[in-house]
């Protein structure tokens, strides 16, 4: 059909934007930022019997300089909130947020002064985790959406539109205290 | 364990504990949340419950309380001078004294080095707050441990909320240095003579003190769809 069927065997053809979507998907390097009870979670998550090795994202590092995935596994207090920014600021892009458990996606139990409702307040999330705290297997199922997520990520002025796209599309978005029907 | 002295023998003698309790009633709570002003669906609006505290013990204490009692009466009458401890209180088996707020680190002092009371570890202070308990709104409570008698009393130090000034004994009780910086952030209680007293938890800027019973709980409304639910302190009260 084209210039694959000259190809010899052995070669594929892939875009620019696929294959630096394939290798940052494929080697996370997480921060570790355990805060609360999530924070075992995660640990059991990087443990043999989940073994986050599969998805190449074993080595927990304790530099945000080396690190490129912060997974924010707890909740986040007031005086934590200026510490966690600046260990997102530190690290190097690309990087990406992940909410671990409803503590810190939303404040979740702990609607009260101490606590940050939401680490979305401080630092742009990607990947929101419901679960107080979520099981390993829902951290996996996180991990793998962000994958896809990462995969299918743009570069360039792609990047720039996408960016626009998106928020185009939040601005837009019904607020949830205006949608209609059942609590879903 | 000195905890419960009703079924131990220490310094051979058998310790039994003041039965004779008059409690003392500083406020009643109606409800069970504290709200009011609002609907009441759930019937317990009739609830009242007093905020009751057990009045001073007469002598005799009962077992080893006499003793540190007596002993302390001597030491601080030698030095400090009559009046530092205003009253002491025998309840479950426990002896709380209650001192005067100025005088607490002299007291202190002499509950450490003589021979006869040896209550070398300050094992932690805490705060309340009473906000009904008026000019002694804000007490600090002391619990002292001597190892070398097994003995456990606690020190009661009260401050009205208009001049929360209560004598540091960081000069006695090096550990009291975090105790007594946990205590002011949460209560506000200013313990002079402290060598740095900073907040401990909260971040260095924050404006009140949280754990008193007039701070507000604070809380941002929840959004579900369609609907609204206000932060816990503004939802609608069951009482």
């Amino acid at each position: 059909m084209g210039l694959e069927e000259k190809l010899p065997s052995g070669v594929l053809l892939t875009t620019v934007e696929g294959l630096a979507g394939y290798f940052r998907k494929a080697s996370f390097w997480p921060a570790t930022f355990g805060l609360a009870c999530c924070a075992i979670e995660m640990m059991e998550f990087g443990a043999p019997k989940y073994d986050s090795s599969r998805f190449g994202m074993e080595v927990f590092r304790a530099s945000p300089r080396q690190a490129d995935l912060m997974i924010v596994a707890g909740r986040v207090s007031q005086k934590m909130a200026p510490v966690l920014r600046q260990i997102y600021d530190q690290m190097p892009g690309p990087k990406y947020v992940l909410a671990m458990g409803v503590c810190a996606s939303s404040g979740g139990m702990f609607n009260n002064y101490a606590i940050v409702q939401g680490v979305d307040h401080i630092v742009p999330v990607d990947m929101y985790l419901p679960g107080c705290p979520p099981r390993p297997e829902m951290l996996i199922d996180a991990v793998m959406k962000l994958h896809t997520k990462i995969q299918d990520t743009k570069l360039g002025a792609h990047r720039v539109a996408e960016i626009a796209a998106d928020e185009k599309v939040a601005l837009e978005a019904v607020p949830t205290t205006a949608m209609k029907g059942l609590l879903r | 364990m000195t905890q419960d002295p009703s079924s131990t023998a220490v310094g051979g003698e058998e310790v039994v504990p003041s039965t004779a309790r008059t409690l003392e009633v500083i406020d009643v709570r109606e409800g069970m949340f504290g709200v009011h002003g609002s609907g009441d669906t759930s019937g317990y609006g009739g609830l009242q419950r007093p905020v009751a505290m057990p009045e001073a013990s007469a002598r005799p204490y009962g077992g080893w309380f006499d003793e540190v009692a007596d002993r302390l009466e001597q030491v601080l009458g030698e030095s400090v001078g009559a009046g530092a401890v205003e009253s002491a209180v025998v309840d479950r088996g426990e002896l709380t004294l209650h001192v005067s707020r100025e005088r607490v680190r002299d007291v202190c002092q002499h509950l450490r080095d003589d021979a006869g009371l040896r209550f070398e570890l300050c094992s932690g202070i805490s705060g309340v707050h009473y906000p009904h308990d008026a000019g002694r709104e804000l007490h600090a409570v002391y619990h002292l441990l001597s190892m070398t008698h097994n003995r456990r009393i606690r020190l009661e130090v009260a401050a009205p909320e208009s001049d929360p000034h209560i004598a540091s004994v960081v000069s006695v009780y090096p550990t009291a240095d975090w105790h007594e910086r946990e205590t002011y952030d949460f209560f506000g209680i200013v313990f002079d003579g402290h060598p740095a007293l900073t907040r401990i938890l909260m971040p260095d800027d924050w404006p009140g003190h949280p754990q008193r019973k007039d701070y507000p709980l604070g809380g941002i409304p929840v959004e579900y769809k369609g609907a609204t639910i206000p932060p816990p302190d503004e939802r609608r009260s069951y009482s």
